[in-house]
């Protein structure tokens, strides 16, 4: 395996608990929920009438009109990419990056999905005429990263890993190895979903995914806990800047962690449900661990997968157990997902974003809502927990995803 | 039905708003996409939108010989009539 370091060089999001990351970081600390009753009128035909939705309007940050050439899932992901972006040091005035050695990784679970469906109900509605001609390019799964890759002027590669909720750790998982590949020197990475749609909404409620604790909403979202009926919709966007240890080192960099491995697997098993002995998930874990050369002593945290869904919360602890062994005894676990619900193709990039800001600032943020937790045997957070003040730390983030995706992904403190 | 003068002020509208053009820069001599900086993806969003609304219809060939603002304004006023 070759030697690149891969770090993590700057952050942003808008998610349900904020429109950036300090806000967003602060928000997980605090235990807040960011799930909240919708008032859209076309909520009231939906057994779901709850959802995480962004805290600030992506649509109001952005120029105009670049705002409506984009997907609201586009949207969201130019406000993360260019804070990341900033964050890094690239921003207007800051460093500079040769553009062909820039790449781009931005996930998306479904996609343009609202100006999908927007558009069809123009053309039944009021014909061909009325579609309009930006409906491709704001659609297109790869919509996102196209608008971040013009916006900076990546020309290395402009990426877009569609492997449902497991898609933004995918995507940090690709900007490794196009680091480590020689491909690229800085790889913006992320995910980002708009999906608080009828249409969206409804099919998953026929999947019987979704939480139905329309009257309390801030408590629907209840990953391990007996009373957990289902995950609750989420929309996002986070994204990382990665970059080879040279090219930061090079510019003297901040640096909030490596990212040091990530595992990709399948379940080959089914089209929604996990393997129930969850082999593709250790798998991923092992993986993850062996590249990144950790060994599980060495992992304080976890940022679990865990939507609040009976079956996954339970399977991933098991697979959990089965990957670290005796050494998961000493693992601090969290679920963001209890304040932020699930944020679909974003969920993997804010939950890296986590566990980044975790091994940075050395403490975890809580699990919110585990009032009576099954008993799987781990240690969970449920107030915001302080990681050893000195010394290395490493943590894994998990994703997995419909279609039988597991994506674990390795960072080590810096 | 609108007079030469509205059509100009409610395209310059339309042009703002699609296109990000300050709708005083809207001149019936500039050019849409030479001197305005409109793609061909606004140019058709802002056709869409002029046809919606002074109740015309400007076939896709015709708008190929709509340069100017100016072009436009006398397109719809005749189209209107």
């Amino acid at each position: 395996m070759t030697s690149t370091r891969v770090l993590v060089t700057g952050l942003g999001t808008t998610s349900p608990l904020g429109g950036d990351v300090e806000s967003t970081w602060s928000g997980l600390l605090e235990g807040r929920s960011g799930v909240d009753v919708l008032k859209h009128d076309w909520a009231e035909q939906l057994s779901t009438q709850i959802a995480a939705e962004v805290a600030v309007e992506p649509g109001d940050v952005l120029d105009r009109v670049k705002a409506r050439r984009l997907d609201r899932s586009g949207q969201l992901a130019l406000v993360a990419a260019l804070e990341a972006w900033a964050d890094a040091g690239f921003g207007d005035g800051g460093d500079s990056v040769d553009s062909e050695r820039l790449a781009v990784a931005m996930a998306s679970g479904i996609g343009g999905v609202t100006t999908l469906l927007n558009n069809y109900d123009s053309l039944r509605d009021k014909g061909p005429r009325r579609v309009s001609p930006l409906a491709i390019p704001m659609l297109m799964p790869n919509g996102p990263a196209a608008a971040i890759g013009l916006s900076i002027g990546a020309k290395a590669g402009v990426h877009t890993p569609v492997s449902a909720c497991a898609s933004g750790n995918e995507a940090i998982a690709l900007g490794i190895d196009l680091i480590r590949l020689g491909r690229a020197d800085v790889v913006v990475v992320g995910g980002t979903e708009a999906a608080v749609h009828p249409l969206p909404m409804a099919a998953f409620g026929q999947m019987m995914a979704l939480s139905k604790r329309n009257d309390e909403p801030a408590l629907a979202s209840r990953p391990w806990d007996k009373g957990r009926d289902g995950f609750v919709l989420g929309e996002g966007a986070a994204v990382l800047v990665l970059e080879s240890e040279a090219h930061a080192t090079a510019r003297g960099a901040k640096v909030y962690a490596e990212a040091s491995g990530a595992g990709v697997t399948a379940d080959s098993h089914d089209i929604a449900q996990p393997d129930p002995a969850g082999l593709g998930a250790t798998r991923a874990m092992k993986i993850a661990l062996r590249e990144s050369g950790l060994s599980a002593a060495d992992v304080v945290h976890i940022n679990a997968h865990a939507t609040s869904t009976p079956q996954g919360d339970v399977a991933e602890a098991g697979a959990i157990k089965n990957a670290l062994g005796d050494a998961s005894g000493g693992v601090v676990l969290t679920s963001t997902k209890s304040m932020t619900g699930h944020l679909l193709g974003a969920a993997g990039a804010l939950e890296s974003v986590s566990v980044v800001l975790a091994l940075h600032h050395r403490v975890v943020p809580p699990t919110i809502n585990l009032d009576d937790p099954e008993d799987i045997g781990l240690d969970i957070a449920t107030e915001k927990r302080d990681l050893p003040a000195e010394g290395d730390l490493a943590a894994l983030n998990n994703s997995f995803g419909f279609g039988g995706h597991n994506v674990a992904v390795a960072f080590k403190s810096v | 039905m609108a007079s030469k003068t509205e059509i100009q002020t409610d395209l310059a509208t339309i042009v703002e708003e699609i296109a990000g053009v300050p709708a005083d820069d809207v001149q019936p001599d500039k050019e849409f996409i030479g001197d305005l900086d409109v793609d061909s993806l606004s140019m058709v969003e802002i056709v869409v939108a002029a046809e919606e609304k002074f109740g015309v219809r400007i076939p896709d060939n015709d708008v190929k010989g709509l340069k100017t603002v100016g072009d436009a304004v006398d397109y719809i006023d005749k189209a209107q009539a």
